[in-house]
């Protein structure tokens, strides 16, 4: 018993990517399995932690909570595509280098990812606005100190150059 | 000793990058779930539904079927083809196997294990296996079982208390005769752990023309390769685990090794790569990895000036249905047994208790936030008693900083400390005052507002004293670390660790130790995780240990090279090494820096012209240090005193919370936290890793538990079950740093990666009990959920409702 595959075109960072895939395969073992985007990671599988957040057409969501097939024709930004093209920190990241604002890594992308939402629709958020832009990201080494630190300097980094 | 030096540090305590944030912003961490080896096969478990049972088929037959599946493995076959998992206690018949044979003894324990070529088959394969139970009795009240005639766990071993002992230590009966106040009371400490957003994962492959077994595995476990070896019956040089994986997260329960025995058998017998990642179902049921569930009565004696004059502790454990290093547990706090205080006498009793639920494991800080939970409660229950302050209480029975070195009751000698300052501190930075008028004014406009104080140690530098203690037939007095430091011909400097790593930076730790003693820029350092094999003597990063352990065994590296410098100079220059200064790398004679050797000549010396090298001198430069645990080595008095660990960090907690009467929901509104752990050698790193421990007692205190149903089921199997305290439940936390160096440490330092967990729980918990104090209610068992908060409000205004006519 095979089970049956379906094709997909989702542009990942910029490159498209073409794969037959089966209709339970979710979007997490997409990216890490068949694209080897490992970055995103697994926490709980059940839409709570928030280590699997991508971005899809823009907008944070939850990489286990979708199947890859729903993505198909869309566009997702994973936490390799936000650094430099040389692979070096991007902005945003350099910001949580700065502050060190990951201990273990793990929660770290997804982290990022919120943070990277936030700031795209917010480009100057108070320390609530951050806290509740990555409340739906659960770190069990920071306290989320010096994430918030990260995102403020970023933030101010932002506008400092814009102006 | 107490005069700070940390001005005169170059990179030791300055504000700088770490080595390891680059690779885990950029999504390049290099996790267990990311080692992806050709062929690899994929393992899923079949769980037991029953808390107890027999088990009296299992037919595997429909699974074996399907395609994609290689192979089912059940307890008789690997019970046989193995051996025990080891036990820290002198327990021989409490047996443990990764899988079960013939019983189960907690829902959720592992029956069968399934092969195939894809995590999705063999979770469709384990629905296709049957399993035939006969439920039998089960205990899951530790009380119960440890009373005569209760349901056996582990039926051969004859009881299921595991540990228990009544230690004395001092004239305690005396003290309590002469005490003017005696009190009694209980505290709970729930069932929760560190639950690292990473769960546990293991791969391993069998090379049979080498005749190795390559692991690579999510782990934060002492002694772990020669585990892995002993339980399948290999020489120790058969295993070899890559140390090079980072670990997402452990705080001290990445103890895989029943996984890694599963995996391992599996690989070598099926000559295929195989992979156990954890889903998250399998994580908290069956991972083994629930931490301390205590019931503490406690007992002071006390005058009414405030001296406190003896304790009495006893300590119930709930460990579970199997145990590893968890009966342990409850002996680290015997080397902190009277917290910061002077206390002249202690009674002690540890009794670790199996039940039918899932296995505890090691939880950050072994056994001493439950411990420090306690003690902080008598604190502030003997302060209620006589109607004194808690901050004027705790300074009057704190040790003073002329006193250390310490002796306490127990046989441990606190290294150093400054208690009233870093609480003076704390207070200030608080505005201790400003926070009492908020409390005041919010209770006078009818709200529940409560301040929370706890002043708590963080025992560091682990060594493994409690082994000996608790297990007569374990003499184990060494618990060494070690670091191998290499300089290549470029010039270039390269560390070796030897233990993986779950977020503490030992990397930043090693380069800036590294940098530090040779005068070189960590930046250009590079360290490097060494396997098993390559590996030098080490004990795994846990008990706050590697700031003191890894970085002393780095600095003693280090200082071997820069005597071989000066060596090669001496030799060359033709001088006396009195005469010589190093700077920079490079050597020099004194008052006539023109004659000189750099960096680069001397290490060319040491590594291509054995004509210019001293006598003696081995050419090349590398150099190793394996470094004792200082203090370390004694083995345990016949009334059980022993020096437990080295070093004492301190903290200082000043919390305000309000509660919402309408629906128990605490909030934090101000936390401060006065912290010294001697020379801080990354401060970022140690401040993160206090925020990330206070955050961790935040979710103790009031939200984490492992609660299971009256059949045994463990109803917090998720994370909407399992509360894990986000960016909204943790307020903005300020640490305030003190730097009390210690006397037995290269640099001063002392350990700090329990951090803030170690006061928090206990801090939040006064902080509660104040504010339901004026209702005349009060709360002795965490977590303090809201739904508990909610209940005692509810009852204390229904009891004066009916009291009020």
């Amino acid at each position: 018993m095979s089970e049956k595959l379906y094709p997909v075109s989702i542009e990942v960072n910029g490159e498209r990517h073409e794969a037959q895939v089966t209709a339970r395969l979710t979007l997490v073992d997409f990216l890490r399995d068949m694209l080897r985007l490992t970055g995103t990671h697994a926490g709980c599988e059940h839409g709570i932690c928030g280590a699997c957040s991508v971005l899809l057409d823009g907008e944070p969501v939850r990489s286990c909570l979708m199947y890859a097939v729903q993505t198909d024709g869309r566009s997702l930004t994973t936490i390799e595509g936000l650094a430099q093209p040389d692979g070096t920190p991007g902005a945003l990241q350099d910001a949580f280098c700065e502050t060190h604002a990951t201990q273990c890594g793990y929660c770290t992308p997804g982290m990022i990812i919120a943070a990277h939402a936030l700031l795209e629709t917010n480009p100057a958020p108070g320390e609530q606005e951050i806290r509740e832009a990555i409340g739906g990201n659960l770190c069990r080494c920071t306290g989320y100190q010096q994430i918030v630190d990260a995102i403020k300097l970023a933030a101010a980094k932002r506008a400092g150059s814009s102006m | 000793m107490s005069t700070p030096v940390v001005q005169s540090f170059r990179y030791i305590g300055k504000k700088r990058r770490t080595k390891e944030d680059p690779r885990f912003v950029t999504g390049h961490g290099r996790f267990v779930a990311d080692i992806a080896l050709p062929g690899m096969k994929h393992l899923a478990l079949v769980t037991s539904p029953h808390a107890a049972a027999r088990i009296r088929a299992i037919r595997t037959g429909h699974a074996l079927a399907l395609a994609g599946v290689h192979y089912v493995l059940t307890g008789a076959e690997l019970c046989a083809a193995t051996e025990p998992l080891l036990i820290g206690v002198d327990a021989p018949k409490v047996l443990r196997y990764p899988l079960a044979h013939e019983v189960v003894r907690y829902s959720g324990e592992w029956v069968a294990a399934v092969v195939a070529d894809s995590r999705a088959l063999a979770e469709d394969a384990t629905e296709k296996i049957e399993v035939d139970y006969e439920p039998t009795e089960y205990v899951l009240d530790p009380e119960k079982a440890i009373e005569p005639g209760a349901t056996l766990v582990h039926p051969l071993h004859g009881s299921n208390v595991l540990y228990r002992r009544k230690f004395v230590w001092g004239p305690v009966e005396e003290d309590f005769a002469r005490a003017e106040h005696r009190l009694a009371f209980r505290v709970r400490w729930g069932r929760s752990a560190t639950v690292p957003i990473e769960t546990f994962g293991v791969a391993a492959q069998w090379d049979p023309g080498r005749q190795l077994l390559d692991v690579w595995a999510s782990i934060q476990m002492p002694k772990y390769p020669d585990q892995t070896a002993r339980a399948l019956r290999l020489p120790g040089n058969a295993v070899r685990v890559h140390f090079d994986v980072d670990v997402g997260g452990s705080f001290g329960v990445k103890r895989g090794i029943k996984h890694t025995v599963l995996v391992g058998y599996l690989a070598k017998k099926l000559g295929m790569p195989v992979r156990l990642i954890e889903d998250r179902l399998e994580n908290m049921r069956g991972g083994d990895m629930h931490g301390p569930d205590r019931i503490f009565d406690m007992q002071a004696a006390f005058d009414s000036d405030g001296t406190i004059r003896s304790l009495k502790i006893r300590a119930l454990d709930d460990v579970g249905a199997y145990a590893g290093r968890s009966p342990l547990q409850l002996g680290k706090p015997v080397g902190a047994i009277i917290g910061p205080y002077q206390i002249h006498s202690v009674e002690y009793e540890p009794i670790s208790v199996l039940t039918n639920k899932t296995a505890q494991e090691a939880v950050r800080g072994f056994g001493q936030s439950p411990t420090n939970y306690a003690l902080e409660s008598a604190i502030d229950h003997v302060a209620y008693h006589l109607g004194m302050d808690r901050i004027a209480l705790r300074k009057k029975n704190f040790i003073r900083k002329d006193q250390f070195p310490y002796l306490i009751p127990s046989g441990t000698t606190y290294d150093s400390g400054d208690y009233h300052t870093v609480l003076d501190k704390a207070l200030a930075a608080a505005d201790y005052p400003a926070l009492v008028a908020a409390r005041d004014a919010a209770r006078k406009a009818g709200r529940l507002a409560g301040i929370g104080i706890a002043s708590c140690l963080e025992p560091s530098g682990a060594n493994s004293s409690f082994e000996p203690l608790f297990n007569p037939k374990n003499d184990t007095t060494t618990w060494m670390d070690s670091c191998l430091v290499r300089v290549d011909l470029s010039g270039s400097i390269t560390g070796v660790m030897n233990t993986s790593s779950a977020g503490q930076g030992h990397e930043t730790l090693v380069a800036t130790v590294l940098g530090e003693v040779l005068e070189r820029d960590p930046d250009t350092i590079r360290v490097v995780h060494a396997d098993s094999l390559t590996a030098l003597p080490s004990n795994s990063p846990v008990g706050s240990r590697m700031a003191i352990m890894l970085g002393g065994a780095a600095a003693g590296a280090a200082q071997k090279i820069k005597a071989a410098l000066l060596a090669i100079a001496a030799h060359n220059l033709k001088a006396e090494l009195s005469g010589l200064v190093y700077r920079d790398g490079g050597v020099h004679l004194r008052g006539d820096p023109k004659r000189s050797l750099s960096w680069a000549q001397l290490v060319e010396i040491a590594q291509r012209k054995f004509h210019l090298l001293p006598p003696g001198l081995e050419p090349g430069l590398q150099a190793k240090f394996v470094w004792e645990v200082p203090t370390g080595g004694g083995l345990p008095t016949a009334d059980g005193r022993i020096q437990m660990y080295p070093c004492f960090s301190f903290e200082a907690h000043v919390v305000l919370v309000e509660i919402d009467p309408a629906t128990g929901q605490a909030k934090l509104l101000r936390y401060v936290c006065g912290h010294d752990c001697g020379v801080m050698i990354s401060p970022d790193i140690v401040h993160g890793m206090t925020y990330g421990g206070i955050a961790h007692g935040i979710g103790a205190a009031l939200y984490e538990k492992f609660a299971y149903s009256d059949n045994g089921q463990l109803e917090s199997q998720s994370f909407m079950d399992y509360l894990i305290p986000s960016a909204l439940e943790v307020p903005e936390i300020a640490i305030v740093d003190h730097c009390t160096p210690s006397p037995l440490t290269t640099f001063g330092q002392k350990g700090s990666g329990e951090a803030g967990y170690l006061g928090a729980p206990a801090a939040i918990a006064g902080a509660i009990n104040d504010a339901l104090a004026p209702l005349g209610a009060s709360i002795a068992e965490l977590p303090m959920t809201p739904l508990a908060i909610w209940t005692r409000i509810d009852a204390a205004r229904a009891g004066l409702k009916r009291s009020t006519p």
